[in-house]
């Protein structure tokens, strides 16, 4: 077995069970860091396909941005009101069995609609640049996309003064 | 290097050797120049801002009117160039991504025109609300980059992205009182439902795009030409963005959100928001239906003709009964949207329904100064004190300011569609469409909701000339003010008793989609 296919099954373990792990802590502080975990091994199997750019766009957005974010919620809540609450609303068996039903499906298409097609392809190798994932990310956004690029760049300026207005109460 | 069209002409004669890339070459840059201005302003307000005492800030106003000047003179000069260099336009700029022609210049010069007026009418409002900050104009100029890239983009990506500039700084100054409750709630329902428009739209673009491969507008209008006339796929895509796109011109019944977000938005802004946000999803939404979805005209066609009855129907009927004006006048403008489609379903019949967009075009410029004029007015009844957005702060205006109740009865006559002002002309080149490609009963249903209008528009002249005055308190002025009242005035009644010019601009203007 090759080793990237290693990487593969322990990467892929970690996410599915600190995936588990962050739906199961009462704590929601463990909560959010299994969360990052979870995250973390995600960015490491995009990085087994060569995506470097998502790799790091995951690490930035979801684990560094999301996560300040969640942090600042968690301030919010009351952390030893909630571990005493049930974990669960009470939906949650209506929540399981439309998981179990999708999963189902997915697996019954997996089986019999795509995977017989999916052994007669070739098997594809990740597109490759000849300057690599990230340099064809940025040449796309500088050439191709430049003008939404700079469009862009003043929505974001106008976000970030609307949310200094909308913030800021006693301007005066 | 010559930088004004000139430039652009020698770059456009020699393509090869003024090539940074195939995506961006150096006329691209020319091209895209008054929105760079417009940006540098209000970047450049932003700072000046922080060194100006409240006594002051009227010079952000003026900064911000100087970019627009600027912005109007270089849109004016593509203009020039074109007449006098037929091979000029259109300019295809980014890789075909942002296509200057004269629809996009025609709606440019509107949009800049009413942001222009938009800030005259504001400063003396926003001393009173002692709300005078930078960030308003700065917004402002912003907001008209995104809407000069609504009226030229030729690509799904960029009209995106400009729509949500433009709704954005729409978003934000809507909340811009700060205090006012009001103003908050219109805010959050205004993001909310503007969000959920949003994405419909992105929704029926991304179909759009794993249709044809490419978010071209003309290569999704080639692709879609190839696909059977039953094909259900375009169909979702057609519905979901035309869904999307009614939400943004407040048709019914995506108009919930009007009334409310123009009620509690600052006054200032509630006229803004009737004027240049409704041009540009305008520009928008022809650039769609006719650039892209071509192909399923009959379609849409059908589709508008049932909306644009709803959209008069409730829009007159419900402005009959509002007390308070801002209300009114969203109702208002919900009714005249209504008329805007009709002028979209003439264009619908295909070739013979090219008058329906020459209507259309002189229907926004018509509309868009004698609305703003309207709001002028009722920007002055708000003084130290008194809100003064009731419809009975209208009563006994004759007695107490003699012009500014004059000036209301013409822009209010002009807003029915009474000769000789300027909403006359655009009414009936509306009905003028109709009747060309066929469609009488809707013409007839348009003139009888005509009545209508005029009867809920007297209602405001019968309270000014008829009840006695509530207070003595003078209409808030300043030279803004009297500035704007005099341009939206002499529009009105110029476009009116001369309409030729303005004729002869929208017919050029309809040009690049009906050659």
């Amino acid at each position: 077995m090759p080793l990237s296919h290693v990487a593969f099954l322990i990467l892929s373990a970690v996410a599915l069970i600190s995936g588990g792990l962050v739906v199961t802590r009462r704590n929601p502080v463990r909560a959010a860091l299994w969360l990052i975990v979870a995250l973390f091994s995600v960015a490491g199997i995009y990085l087994l396909v060569k995506a470097e750019f998502l790799f790091a766009v995951q690490i930035i957005l979801y684990v560094g941005g999301i996560m300040v974010l969640f942090l600042f919620v968690l301030m919010l809540v009351n952390v030893n009101v909630s571990v005493r609450q049930a974990p669960f609303n009470r939906q949650w068996r209506v929540a399981l069995a439309t998981a179990l039903l999708l999963l189902a499906e997915l697996a019954y298409g997996f089986w019999r609609g795509a995977a017989p097609r999916l052994k007669a392809l070739a098997p594809v190798a990740a597109p490759s640049h000849p300057l690599g994932n990230t340099q064809a990310v940025g040449m796309a956004l500088y050439q191709n996309y430049l003008l939404p690029v700079e469009l862009v760049s003043l929505l974001l300026l106008v976000a970030m003064v609307g949310a200094v207005i909308m913030a800021k109460r006693r301007f005066d | 290097m010559p930088l004004g069209p000139a430039g652009c002409l020698a770059f456009k004669a020699v393509p090869a050797r003024n090539m940074l890339s195939n995506f961006f070459q150096l006329g691209d840059y020319i091209i895209l120049k008054p929105e760079i201005l417009l940006s540098i302003f209000g970047l450049a307000i932003l700072l000046l801002d922080l060194f100006l005492d409240d006594a002051h800030k009227y010079w952000n106003a003026i900064l911000a009117l100087a970019g627009l000047a600027f912005a109007i003179i270089q849109v004016g000069l593509f203009w020039e160039a074109a007449m006098a260099h037929p091979g000029f336009l259109p300019y295809a700029a980014f890789d075909g991504r942002f296509t200057l022609d004269f629809f996009a210049i025609y709606l440019q010069l509107v949009i800049l025109a009413a942001t222009a007026i938009v800030i005259l009418i504001s400063v003396r409002y926003l001393e009173i609300e002692k709300a005078h900050h930078g960030e308003y104009y700065a917004l402002l100029l912003l907001a008209a980059v995104g809407m000069m890239a609504l009226a030229a983009g030729t690509d799904l990506i960029v009209l995106f992205i400009a729509l949500e500039l433009m709704a954005l700084s729409e978003y934000v100054l809507t909340g811009f009182l700060r205090r006012s409750r009001r103003s908050n709630e219109a805010a959050v329902k205004f993001l909310l439902l503007g969000a959920f428009s949003s994405g419909l739209l992105l929704y029926g673009m991304s179909l759009l795009y794993g249709i044809a491969g490419s978010t071209k507008l003309s290569v999704i209008s080639a692709r879609l030409a190839e696909r059977p006339a039953d094909d259900p796929l375009s169909w979702i895509a057609m519905i979901t963005l035309l869904a999307g796109l009614y939400f943004k011109i407040a048709a019914v019944p995506f108009h919930q959100w009007t009334p409310d977000a123009y009620e509690g938005a600052p006054t200032s802004i509630t006229a803004f928001l009737s004027v240049g946000p409704k041009v540009a999803s305008f520009a928008l939404f022809l650039r769609l239906m006719i650039g892209c979805l071509w192909p399923l005209r009959q379609e849409w066609q059908a589709l508008t003709i049932g909306v644009a009855i709803a959209t008069l129907t409730l829009g007159n009927l419900a402005a009959i009964t509002q007390t308070n004006v801002k209300r009114f006048f969203g109702y208002s403008t919900i009714s005249h949207v209504g008329y805007l489609l009709l002028g979209v379903v003439a264009v619908g019949s295909g070739p013979s329904g090219r008058q329906g967009l020459t209507a259309i075009l002189i229907y926004l410029l018509v509309y868009a100064f004698m609305n703003l004029g309207a709001f002028a007015v009722v920007v002055m009844l708000r003084r130290k004190n008194i809100i003064g957005d009731e419809m009975n702060d209208f009563a006994g205006l004759m007695s107490r300011a003699p012009l500014p109740a004059v000036l209301m009865v013409i822009f209010l006559l002009s807003l029915a569609g009474i000769p000789p002002t300027a909403g006359f002309i655009g009414k009936y080149y509306i009905f003028l469409s109709l009747i060309e490609t066929r469609h009488y009963a809707l013409a007839v249903l348009g003139v009888a909701y005509a009545v209508v209008a005029l009867y809920y528009y007297f209602r405001i002249v019968a309270l000014m000339f008829m009840k006695e005055a509530q207070d003595t308190v003078p209409l808030a002025s300043g030279p803004g003010l009297r500035l704007a009242l005099a341009v939206t005035l002499g529009l009105t009644l110029f476009i009116g008793i001369y309409p030729e010019p303005f004729i002869a601009l929208a017919q050029q203007a309809m040009r690049p989609f009906f050659s």
